[in-house]
């Protein structure tokens, strides 16, 4: 048919040619690892976002914050599938600003399910000065927010690569005994080497983890890379907690309108076979 | 506009009705029995595709906006809470989001089909001039809609946008400080985008109204471009033409689920999951895809004013076209030569949009100024002359014989493209 042809050859043209985004100076495209919530079908591992929840809490919370995500997300469908209870327990591990109480002053209690993580830290000012000048950013929506590659067609069939630019990031530090002379030269003060990282190679965040630096309740041995999968894939959930929802939706979707569609062809069909 | 229609009232309710307000008659007669060329093919299902976007983002943009806060510190965490906690909330806005870039391919293919048939040509130049204009109408919306979510590269794209207005001589800054409500992009750019993203839609649907009544007037364009001469060249739009419609409509609509259920973001930029911050420029601010051909022709003038003038001269030059193509013939199929250049100028479009998203240095600039170069001559060289030194094909005496003629017994059910 004539108009699919055309309408083929204009899609595969622009497909080739857009590159909407273009890749931050020297930037090198995250590792291609793979995870279990890729494709039109994939969903989340509870077992991994459980771990990942674990990671997020012991070590990146001490920086980061993560406004945008409350307790009870955690024991929504599609999460990390804690209990209510445990989701009440966990919450009470953090300590929540409340108030002005009667007296009109703020107050500390333990965690509800109905708030949202608090943050490390009350403002930027704050948390530049308590991080050598760097703002740790809030990780709601990191895995939305930094493209782990470039290219319009790549991003297309391999999505942004979110997850794995948080993956790669996390593992892609080069210790500094092992810089060559020349990028010792330009280290700034209190900064890391990692080609991963969008801004530049230098990083203000240290390695934050080693071997063995959580203890995961499935008995899981906590490698460097293991930990790095979990919470990338954590940061996948907290940043897009809907997308089994939208996923299964969409199936539905297709069907329906597939179906509708064949039916909407085969009375048009017999409507015009009368005209000619 | 009642002349098509031969409505007879049935019940006492219809005589008393009709006497007082006949709408039923102008319903039978304009989208019943209207008389449409028999020989409509699938990319003059656009315009019904275009009716049901603008529907959709109406309807998905009333419900965001019952849930959105049109302010600098909640803006962006609002769209945070609309796909986070309201119900289908997440879909609402991906269908909206991805509803606008659907609007946009559709309406490109609605305006290239129009080009490629001759359907601004006499008698439907103010049908066409509609259309611009609804297409102009159409961009600005989408503008301001892209800066109500508050992310960087809604606020670094609003504060481009805008800048390009203080070009203009004399009441340039303050055309800009009225725009801002300010002297930089605020919380007033933000309220004032707000309102206007939510008043345009409906001047849209009022334009689109005037659209539709231009056309009802003269009636169809067709692919031979043969005006219609009896009742053998054309078949009443029900239920002809709603079920082919109806048919695309639901294709269409397949093409449209298939990015919001399975690609959401793909169209956007990563970087609009950050929220606006003026203090931090990003690298790249590249507008939407379907600014990017305008924003390549922007950008390759070297003077300010001067490129401000080309951007809005690409499209202000369409409200000309009918009279810059000279050819008595409509129909590019019957234009030997035209057919070639009007496939030279579709891939001119498609590179000037890839250059638009390419930084603007070295080998891009002097590409998009060739090819901004070769935009404005395809309007004001190429189709001025063409008209008058091209020799057409013969053309079909009528639709009628132009549909026999093609038709092949192997091909019988099949309509004639």
């Amino acid at each position: 048919m004539n108009m699919l042809k055309t309408l083929a050859i204009a899609a595969a043209g622009l497909a080739l040619s857009f590159s909407a985004a273009q890749a931050a100076e020297g930037q090198m495209p995250a590792k291609g690892i793979s995870y279990s919530f890729e494709g039109p079908f994939g969903v989340f591992d509870e077992g991994q976002l459980q771990r990942g929840y674990k990671v997020y809490k012991e070590v990146c919370s001490a920086c980061h914050s993560m406004r945008y995500v409350y307790f009870r997300n955690l024991s929504q469908p599609g999460g990390p599938g804690f209990s209510e209870e445990q989701v009440k327990a966990l919450a009470a591990t953090f300590t929540v600003q409340d108030g002005p109480n009667e007296e009109g002053e703020m107050f500390e209690r333990p965690g509800l399910p109905s708030d949202h993580f608090p943050s490390p830290f009350p403002n930027e000012q704050a948390s530049r000065a308590a991080n050598n000048g760097a703002y740790p950013p809030d990780l709601s929506l990191i895995t939305k927010a930094r493209p782990g590659w470039y290219g319009t067609f790549n991003q297309l069939v391999n999505g942004i690569g979110g997850p794995q630019y948080v993956y790669s990031v996390l593992t892609g530090y080069t210790p500094d005994e092992e810089l060559s002379e020349e990028l010792l030269k330009e280290q700034p003060e209190g900064k890391h080497y990692n080609p991963y990282f969008a801004n530049g190679h230098w990083i203000g965040m240290p390695p934050p983890l080693t071997d063995d630096q959580v203890t995961y309740d499935d008995g899981t041995k906590a490698t460097v890379d293991q930990m790095a999968r979990d919470v990338s894939a954590f940061l996948a959930w907290t940043a897009e907690p809907k997308m089994e929802e939208r996923k299964r939706t969409g199936f539905m979707v297709m069907i329906y309108l597939g179906i509708l569609a064949l039916m909407l062809y085969l009375v048009k069909k017999r409507i015009w076979s009368k005209v000619h | 506009m009642s002349g098509h229609s031969n409505y007879q009232p049935t019940t006492a309710f219809g005589k008393w009705m009709h006497e007082r307000l006949p709408i039923m008659e102008l319903v039978k007669g304009q989208a019943l029995d209207f008389p449409t060329p028999r020989n409509l093919n699938y990319w003059y299902t656009f315009g019904g595709i275009l009716a049901v976007m603008l529907v959709v983002q109406i309807v998905t943009g009333v419900v965001l906006v019952m849930h959105y806060t049109p302010h600098v510190d909640y803006a962006f965490a609002s769209v945070e809470h609309i796909m986070r906690d309201v119900n289908s909330g997440w879909m609402i806005r991906y269908m909206h989001a991805n509803g606008a870039s659907m609007f946009f391919i559709a309406v490109y293919i609605h305006i290239f089909r129009g080009m490629y048939y001759g359907s601004y040509k006499a008698p439907r130049e103010v049908l066409w001039m509609i259309g611009v204009l609804i297409y102009l109408v159409m961009m600005a919306t989408a503008f301001m809609g892209y800066v109500l979510p508050w992310g960087q590269m809604s606020f670094w794209g609003a504060k481009v946008i805008t800048n390009l207005f203080s070009a203009i001589p004399f009441v340039g800054d303050s055309i800009t400080t009225l725009l801002w409500g300010g002297y930089s992009v605020d919380n007033p750019t933000l309220n004032r985008f707000f309102s206007l993203h939510y008043l345009l839609p409906f001047v849209l649907a009022a334009l689109v109204v005037l659209h539709i009544w231009a056309l009802h007037v003269p009636g169809n364009n067709n692919p031979t471009g043969v005006s219609v001469k009896s009742s053998q060249d054309t078949l009443p739009f029900h239920p002809y033409y709603t079920m082919k419609d109806a048919f695309a409509i639901v294709v269409f609509l397949m093409f449209y689920a298939a990015w919001v259920f399975f690609a959401p973001n793909y169209l956007g930029h990563a970087i609009n999951y950050q929220e606006a911050n003026p203090l931090v420029t990003p690298a790249h601010i590249v507008p939407e895809w379907y600014y990017l051909p305008f924003y390549a022709i922007l950008r390759a003038i070297p003077d300010k004013l001067g490129g401000v003038i080309a951007m809005f001269g690409s499209i202000l030059i369409l409200f000309a076209l009918p009279w810059l193509d000279t050819s008595k013939v409509r129909s590019g199929n019957y234009r030997p030569l035209f057919k070639g250049f009007f496939w030279i100028f579709a891939i001119v479009c498609v590179a000037l949009g890839y250059l638009g998203s390419k930084p603007a240095e070295g080998l891009y600039v002097v590409f998009s100024r060739i090819l901004t170069v070769y935009y404005f001559a395809h309007f004001l060289v190429i189709l001025p002359l063409l008209g008058l030194l091209e020799t057409p094909k013969p053309l079909p005496s009528s639709i009628s014989d132009d549909v026999l003629a093609r038709k092949r017994p192997a091909t019988a059910a099949v309509p004639a493209e």
